[in-house]
């Protein structure tokens, strides 16, 4: 029986180990007379790899690293005689692997600021304790029992909070305006949930990942206005969303949390969720009621506004999901804190969905007056392939590009709507130099043709023409007094539309033709798509110099374009060339190329 | 106190944060905690059969005292699945693009034998 162990790595894998290292210990261990008492081991690869060859004295299990032969004396001598340390050998785990072992060490992570996803991938959503353990529920005990509703609207006010969902109406005065009369009439609070712009998911995340934050705050706020009842607006394509908001209102019913009498007081709310079937402009906040009520889903001219008249024809507010998330943190912490965060006019943080041309995809959580570029580039980690920057999205089919020039500019409501789009729900698409822009405004120009509700004629049918001329453009049909009557058209829409769906429907067009008019004048005069993606403007060529008559190209091509005999040049007929790029794939000698 | 009854005042509702934190708390509670993101981007890159995989290792393994925990969407969906593991005292590691298999070699190697696999960590894959 011996009284303790050394284990020597002697695994062939880092390439660190001394091959004798181990006979090294087992003299030292011999001439200080422990040969009895001390067995040495030669154990296999330890995974330490980085850190090699690494030693392992047992009972203690310490770790010594980069051990040497002639370290074998001292470790012998200090450790199993003198039953010290040897300090300078001891393995460190954070410099020894050197290596990144969890999120919160990444850039990725360390340039956020989380507030809106706090819980997000921390906790179970679907325990209410775990998100009690994250002082889940104090912001609601703290708004009852220590505040008054107009101190809870104050408090909000004076955060700077803005509305995440869209235009960025100062969340406290939304709240103001429908908290008159409280207790004398039957008042609502509703939740949008109902995230309907391309590439946007920050809000199924949060619903996802903490569906208790917008259950709690959506309590705070019933509290602050005087209403008793509320309704969440969740699309029923977010099934995981609709599970766990549902199980949370049903544990928040099982504590207490929600119903009647909430901590013993006098303040009673029960809230309900409200399946929406996938109608963008049931993202529109007078839509969205008319939907609850049961009602096609179709907008409404403002005023009367929801505060005076929403909901059942009662006040009522609408906020976001990522509003609400906001709301517990703004309690508990104060609106001091929260208005230290941010830009000058845009406080706190913004959630963005990272999408398109980007390392990586995913959502961030970033303080306003944040860069696109370090978005992009710091968190983002940058373009993949090495390609270049061209542009990025915001706001959705609301919305417009940043152009690379205005990389640098610092993203908060207002800088946004400067330059042409806006701050939107927070989807952030990322194009490269492969993107044709006039193809990116004919993408949101379809998504908002689909999506019209049909109900106003500037949107139903201004749309739809517009479509039409960046139809014509794109296969080449286009003439420069198009560009003047597109610009025409879209600012009538932007004026006429019944509601927001219509009134913003042109800015994806009128940003692209902002910043990349060259590209739209390329179109109509050289009949050429610089990007290479409009396919009515593409040719094929074969270099006949390159091409070897393989004759693969002519048996991929399904248009029967490409003619040609075995070990000649091959030629396209582009009469009959449907573009379809098969011969390029096909090519072996890079003899086919696309202009 | 009753475990899951009303929630009356203050005390009750820190009554529960503090008897929660040892589950949320590897530091606290001294018992692994195991976190596999299971929301959407998770579910669609194939989470819910890395769930299952080391549920099945750890039952299999006797772990008993290895809290298994659905998350949400920690954000970086590119990654997904993402498993972490934190063990008391040793802080925690995310693994990514994790896989039924890897799984079970994470339990083994880093549940079971205390070793982290620094190759599906997130620093090796970035």
């Amino acid at each position: 029986m011996y009284r303790g162990y050394i284990m020597v790595c002697s695994g062939p894998n880092c390439g660190h180990t001394l091959g004798r290292l181990a006979d090294e210990f087992e003299v030292q261990i011999k001439m200080a007379g422990l040969r009895k008492e001390i067995q040495v081991i030669r154990g296999g690869c330890l995974g330490l790899c980085g850190s090699g060859p690494n030693v392992i004295i047992f009972p203690e299990g310490t770790i010594y690293s980069h051990v040497q032969n002639e370290d074998a004396a001292r470790i012998v001598s200090e450790h199993l005689l003198k039953g010290g340390r040897v300090e300078d050998l001891l393995y460190d785990e954070n410099q020894a692997t050197g290596a990144v072992r969890c999120l919160e060490e990444t850039d990725f992570f360390q340039k956020q600021t989380r507030i809106a996803l706090r819980n997000c991938g921390v906790i179970d959503p679907q325990s209410i304790e775990e998100y009690i353990a994250r002082d889940g529920y104090a912001a609601l005990y703290k708004a009852l029992s220590e505040m008054t509703p107009d101190g809870v609207i104050e408090t909000v006010l004076n955060s700077g909070l803005r509305g995440r969902g869209s235009a960025g109406f100062p969340t406290g005065l939304k709240w103001k305006y429908a908290s008159g009369n409280r207790g004398k009439v039957q008042k609502y609070v509703c939740c949008n949930a109902d995230e309907g712009d391309p590439g946007a998911f920050m809000d199924r995340s949060v619903l996802e990942g903490d569906p208790h934050s917008v259950v709690e705050a959506m309590a705070i706020a019933a509290y602050a206005i005087g209403a008793d009842k509320g309704y969440v607006y969740v699309r029923a394509e977010y099934p995981v969303a609709v599970k766990h908001l549902g199980i949370a209102i049903q544990q928040a019913k099982e504590r207490g949390l929600l119903g009647k009498h909430i901590f013993s007081t006098d303040f009673s709310f029960d809230l309900e969720i409200k399946l929406g079937a996938g109608a963008f402009v049931c993202g529109e906040e007078t839509a969205l009621m008319t939907s609850i009520e049961g009602k096609r889903g179709e907008p409404h001219p403002r005023p009367p506004f929801p505060a005076v008249k929403g909901l059942f024809a009662s006040p009522t507010i609408l906020n976001n999901v990522e509003t609400y998330a906001n709301i517990c943190p703004i309690i508990l912490n104060g609106a001091e804190w929260f208005s230290a965060i941010g830009s000058e006019k845009s406080k706190g943080t913004k959630v963005f969905a990272l999408g398109g041309k980007i390392k990586n995809t995913g959502l961030v959580e970033v303080p306003m007056g944040t860069t696109l570029r370090e978005i992009i580039e710091d968190i983002g980690g940058g373009i993949p392939k090495g390609k270049a920057f061209k542009a990025a999205q915001t706001g959705g089919p609301s919305g417009g590009c940043i152009p690379a020039s205005l990389i640098d500019t610092p993203i908060d409501y207002d800088n946004l709507t400067s330059i042409g789009t806006m701050m939107g729900s927070g989807g952030l698409i990322v194009m490269d130099e492969d993107t044709c822009m006039v193809d990116i405004a004919k993408f949101f120009l379809e998504f908002t043709v689909d999506e019209s509700c049909g109900k106003c004629t500037p949107c139903r049918v201004g749309t739809k023409r517009l479509l039409e001329l960046l139809n014509k453009i794109t296969e080449g049909r286009g003439t420069m007094e198009d560009l003047e009557r597109i610009e025409e058209l879209a600012a009538f829409i932007k004026e006429n539309s019944l509601c927001g769906l219509g009134q913003t429907a042109p800015n994806p067009v009128l940003s692209t033709l902002r910043y990349f008019q060259d590209e739209y004048v390329e179109h109509i005069v050289n009949k050429r798509c610089p990007a290479g993606v409009c396919r009515a403007l593409l040719t094929y060529q074969i270099d006949p110099v390159k091409c070897r008559g393989c004759t693969a190209c002519a048996r991929a091509c399904p248009a029967g374009a490409i003619m040609g005999s075995v070990k000649n040049p091959h030629k396209i007929d582009n009469e009959k060339c449907i573009k379809c790029g098969s011969c390029i794939e096909k090519c072996r000698f890079d003899a086919v190329s696309r202009t | 106190m009753d475990e899951k009854g009303i929630i009356r005042n203050f005390d009750m509702l820190q009554a529960v944060k503090e008897r929660t934190l040892l589950r949320l708390d590897p530091e606290l509670g001294k018992k692994a905690r195991v976190v596999v993101g299971l929301a959407t981007c998770g579910v669609a890159a194939g989470a819910q059969g890395v769930y299952d995989a080391i549920a099945a290792e750890l039952e299999k393994q006797g772990l008993k005292d290895v809290l298994l925990v659905r998350t949400g969407c920690v954000g970086i969906c590119q990654f997904e699945p993402v498993v972490e593991v934190h063990l008391p005292n040793q802080g925690k590691t995310t693994y990514v693009h994790m896989t039924p298999e890897k799984a079970v070699r994470m339990v083994d190697q880093h549940l079971l034998g205390g070793n982290a696999i620094a190759e599906y960590t997130i620093g090796t894959k970035q």
